[in-house]
């Protein structure tokens, strides 16, 4: 963290997504090693060496973010047929090999979508840090997918509503969207199975009282992802 | 057996019926008796001009019009449920499977009061229905059968839970945009984003659907090969084995990434897919009954 912060970066003085001014960004800088690396808002989403990454706005945001969770699960799952866990049950490797399929082209779709749809760029490819997970173990394995997924739910249904109509292909996003989260949800659901058998819509996900399942802003996803990614990501104007 | 030939049968004559009774003269007493009833008479008609108005032109309808939609079906659920608790099927399940069963009903139920709340506190008229058809119902000879495909209560219920999604999924652009409301009565529920909401069900049917099909040992995700995909559930303008996203025929050789290929398994089961208004009418409207 802190070499990101003292290293000289020409582009930070150049507004991009969020402009900041210079000597507001001199204070910060100046304050104190540990600031936050928010305050880097100026970096490039097309720099390749690690640092931050900018998710931006409108509905061209909305698809990169969905993009960073969906290249997020894929890498993990891709790990996890990889490596796979030593004490995994019958059918269990089989189940992960097809859901890395799913993740691998839910990535592909929405890069794609990005680009040829949306006309945009996508966000760079990230790198995963899943150095807090034993993909030796089957109990590590299956608690990191439960979070992916329920986190992944519970992404895709605060973010709908972030998708603007008046963009003539908002509906299509949406509609994309929803065809995706729906397998998210499959997912989760037989992950919470597997690791506790009866709670694929258990209360402490589904509320007991609506009947409703989570849902959670950019910001809030972001931040429970970020220790699985390298790079920063500033989600504060996703759908903005 | 094929699930879809049995309810197209249904939505005619009852052939159970004609196949329990007597006599000619008790088959046609008790079709009479079922055509007075004007509850029974009336649902297929006030159900069929309800999802005609929410597909007749190009106004979706408003939110009451969407959320009365899902109403409808959550009440299809919550019968059903609450039927297959009620049954003697039921009882020799096993206790995981009540328990899951029951989880299920929990939420159907809690959907259903969410709705009508929703819906009086946007000022609209819950919609009502007799509930899940009885004869239906009566025809699922088991809880779980170990028969692929044999009309048991779970593939029933496997059906509406994969039905539900994709009906929630198919109205999610009509909520596209709907303003936000603030519902404080009959019940303070605060502030409510109409298309947020639908989605929080929506993944939860999704749930629903993944544990059913478990327990009738299909994936959790709508697959090629699974028992009932020929139902209508299955079927539609964008049918569960569509591969093609977004102009993009998934299986096609590094249709995206060089060297990349997916299976038309994969690429299928990657995407639920929706299901038009007037689908669903094809599917649920023979379900409902007293």
């Amino acid at each position: 963290m802190s070499t990101i912060l003292t290293r000289p970066e020409p582009a930070l003085d150049k507004p991009l997504y969020t402009p900041i001014k210079r000597r507001s960004f001199f204070m910060y800088a100046g304050a104190t090693a540990g600031a936050t690396a928010l305050v880097l808002a100026g970096c490039s989403k097309n720099d390749s060496s690690p640092g931050m990454v900018n998710l931006g706005n409108g509905n061209l945001s909305v698809l990169n973010y969905a993009y960073s969770l969906e290249q997020l699960e894929a890498a993990f799952y891709a790990q996890v047929v990889k490596t796979p866990a030593t004490d995994f049950q019958t059918g269990e490797l089989a189940y992960f090999t097809q859901v890395a399929a799913h993740e691998a082209i839910h990535r592909d779709f929405l890069k794609a979508a990005i680009i040829n749809v949306a006309k945009g760029t996508p966000i760079q490819d990230l790198t995963p840090d899943f150095s807090t997970i034993t993909f030796t173990s089957r109990a590590s394995v299956l608690g990191a997918a439960k979070a992916f997924e329920d986190l992944g739910v519970a992404a895709y249904n605060g973010a709908g509503k972030l998708i603007s109509a008046s963009d003539p292909n908002g509906a299509t996003y949406l509609t994309v969207a929803g065809k995706i989260v729906s397998v998210e949800a499959r997912h989760a659901a037989y992950i919470r199975d597997l690791l506790t058998p009866g709670s694929f819509a258990a209360d402490d996900q589904v509320d007991a009282a609506s009947g409703l399942d989570k849902s959670m802003t950019p910001v809030d996803v972001i931040s429970a992802a970020q220790m699985y990614i390298v790079q920063r990501i500033d989600a504060s104007s996703v759908g903005k | 057996m094929n699930f879809l030939n049995i309810i197209n049968q249904l939505a005619e004559v009852d052939p159970d019926v004609l196949d329990r009774l007597d006599s000619r003269r008790a088959v046609f007493s008790s079709l009479g008796t079922i055509a007075k009833r004007s509850t029974l008479a009336a649902a297929p008609v006030l159900l069929a001009s309800f999802f005609q108005k929410a597909y007749a032109g190009t106004n979706a309808g408003s939110a009451v019009d969407v959320f009365n939609y899902a109403l409808t079906l959550e009440l299809l659920e919550s019968s059903f449920y609450n039927k297959v608790i009620a049954s003697t099927l039921f009882s020799s399940a096993s206790a995981a499977d009540q328990a899951a069963i029951r989880q299920i009903a929990k939420h159907e139920a809690a959907h259903v009061t969410l709705l009508q709340n929703v819906i009086l506190g946007l000022k609209g008229t819950p919609v009502t229905i007799p509930g899940f058809s009885t004869a239906v119902f009566n025809t699922l000879t088991s809880f779980n059968g170990s028969t692929p495909g044999a009309t048991t209560q779970l593939a029933m219920a496997q059906l509406l839970e994969d039905t539900g999604v994709r009906a929630y999924k198919g109205r999610a652009t009509d909520l596209q945009g709907m303003a936000d409301a603030v519902i404080t009565t009959p019940v303070n529920l605060g502030t409510i984003n109409p298309l947020e909401a639908a989605l929080r069900i929506h993944s939860v049917e999704a749930r629903h659907a993944a544990h059913i099909r478990t327990m009738r040992k299909q994936t959790a995700w709508i697959n090629s090969d699974g028992d009932l995909d020929s139902a209508a559930t299955y079927q539609g303008a964008t049918p569960e084995n569509n591969v093609k996203q977004a102009g993009y025929d998934l299986t096609t050789a590094g249709v995206i990434t060089t060297g990349v290929t997916y299976s038309a398994k994969d690429a299928a089961a990657a995407f639920d897919e929706i299901l038009t208004p007037a689908e669903v009418l094809v599917i649920a409207t023979p379900l409902i009954g007293a």
